[in-house]
């Protein structure tokens, strides 16, 4: 089938069987690999990105859900001279990952997160985060850093 | 996953036409469900009619001492919706305690309903509110909607169009989540509602059921300890790894109790 949308900022378009996850077609049709596959059973949230400005588990949706939607992936999220988003900085400044896999879905459900409930508390960043699995930190610095990146949003 | 047809209609009546052409067609909404149980092969439709396109199964609306949400309305919209949080509290909390803030951005209130997970939470909901469900064919009370484990009153080539939830006096739910999935361990629903007193179960069982003999010692007097003695018999709820038929039945006189407190 044919399918159209906009991957940060760029029209694309392709021709891909119905049963295409968007996830997939993010990686191998697109090659943005900094979208993760953690668990393909939308768990994790590593797949997390945003569509027509919501974040969702690109691992539990057709990528024919997306046709014709406005997608930003974690490769969208700077600034095309490289200067990083303040959800990015904060999480180096503050130590938010280790292996850095679960990374650019952690980002990308900050972001969201901290749209929806701007300035938000420890409790609210906890509770709003439990969509997103991480194996290495315990949490604690990637919560500092959607804390500090609050401020800067 | 296997392969499929894929159909994106722009109107109720084109997913109908769809849905009726034979085939084993299923309609798509969300996903959060569909998707999971298709890549697992629980369910391999030969058709999948995606109701995402269509305009007209979105949406809260107030009518009068009712309000309406559209189908095809995600978790996140009616828990952040003013018009639900000012009019039931009760039900802007619990969808925004449904799974995680991407699962309720992509998960509807129609889906979750066809779908009748024994421990999804909007079944609690729609029951314990007394709320009507309405399809393209007919309206169904919710007394007569929830048939058993993943089982509803919809007919072959039915679609749930929009649910209407009458404003309650008082309403609270209350649920003792799964850590991991976030679905219902438990949960309970206790609302005083211009029909009656109704708590209503979800997570315990095969399917969300009532509890008469709850709703008849809070309608004598709404209290907490009004329901602090009265426990469902466990031989009919669920023993699973996460929780045994009695530490259910506990739950649920411990849920209602907190509900009832809450519903101030
Ligand atoms: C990680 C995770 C955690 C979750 N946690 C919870 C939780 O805590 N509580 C909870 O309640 N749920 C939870 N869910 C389920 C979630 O709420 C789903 O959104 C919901 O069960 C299904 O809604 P959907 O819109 O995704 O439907 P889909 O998956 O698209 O469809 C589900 C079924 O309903 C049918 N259907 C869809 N729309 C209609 C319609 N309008 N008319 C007739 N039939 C229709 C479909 O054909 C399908 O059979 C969770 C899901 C995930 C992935
Ligand atoms: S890969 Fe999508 S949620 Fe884990
Ligand atoms: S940094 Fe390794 S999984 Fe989160």
């Amino acid at each position: 089938m044919k399918i159209s949308m906009t991957v940060n900022g760029k029209p694309v378009s392709a021709e891909v069987e119905a049963r295409t996850l968007l996830v997939t077609f993010i990686r191998e049709n697109l090659r943005l690999t900094g979208t993760h596959v953690g668990c393909d059973t939308s768990q994790c949230g590593a797949c997390t990105i945003h569509l027509n400005g919501r974040a969702v588990k690109s691992c539990n949706i057709l990528a024919m859900q997306a046709e014709g939607a406005d997608i930003v992936t974690i490769e969208g999220l700077a600034k095309a001279d490289g200067t990083l988003h303040p959800m990015q900085e904060a999480f180096r400044e503050h130590h938010g990952l280790q292996c850095g896999f679960c990374t650019p879905g952690m980002v990308m459900s900050a972001v969201d997160l901290v749209k929806n409930h701007p300035n938000p508390s420890e409790e609210t960043i906890r509770a709003e985060l439990d969509g997103n699995l991480c194996r290495c930190t315990g949490y604690h610095n990637i919560v500092k850093a959607v804390k500090a990146a609050s401020a800067k949003m | 996953m296997y392969a499929f047809n894929y159909q994106n209609p722009k109107s109720v009546a084109d997913a109908a036409a769809a849905l009726s052409k034979g085939g084993d067609a299923k309609l798509l909404a969300g996903g959060q469900s569909l998707i999971a149980a298709m890549k697992l092969r629980l369910s391999a439709p030969t058709d999948l009619i995606d109701l995402g396109g269509i305009k007209e199964l979105s949406g809260i609306k107030v009518e009068g001492n009712n309000i309406s949400i559209g189908a095809m309305t995600r978790h996140a919209e009616v828990a952040r919706s003013k018009e639900v949080q000012a009019k039931i509290p009760a039900l802007a909390s619990l969808a925004g305690g449904i799974g995680d803030r991407m699962v309720r951005n992509m998960g509807t209130i129609g889906g979750s309903l066809a779908h009748n997970d024994p421990v999804a939470d909007y079944p609690a909901g729609v029951l314990g509110l007394n709320a009507t469900v309405h399809t393209n064919k007919r309206k169904i009370a919710a007394d007569d909607f929830f048939k058993g484990m993943f089982e509803t009153a919809l007919a072959a080539g039915e679609i749930i169009v929009s649910v209407s939830f009458p404003v309650p006096k008082r309403a609270a739910y209350i649920k003792f989540k799964n850590p991991a999935s976030r679905y219902a361990i438990v949960g309970v629903l206790a609302a005083e509602t211009a029909s009656g007193v109704r708590v209503a179960v979800t997570g315990a069982a095969s399917s969300v059921f009532r509890v008469a003999a709850m709703e008849k010692a809070l309608a004598a007097k709404w209290s907490a300890d009004a329901v602090a003695g009265i426990s469902v018999p466990a031989d009919k709820l669920n023993s699973d790894l996460h929780a045994s038929a009695e530490y259910r039945a506990h739950l649920i006189t411990v849920m209602a109790r907190r509900a009832v407190e809450a519903a101030k």
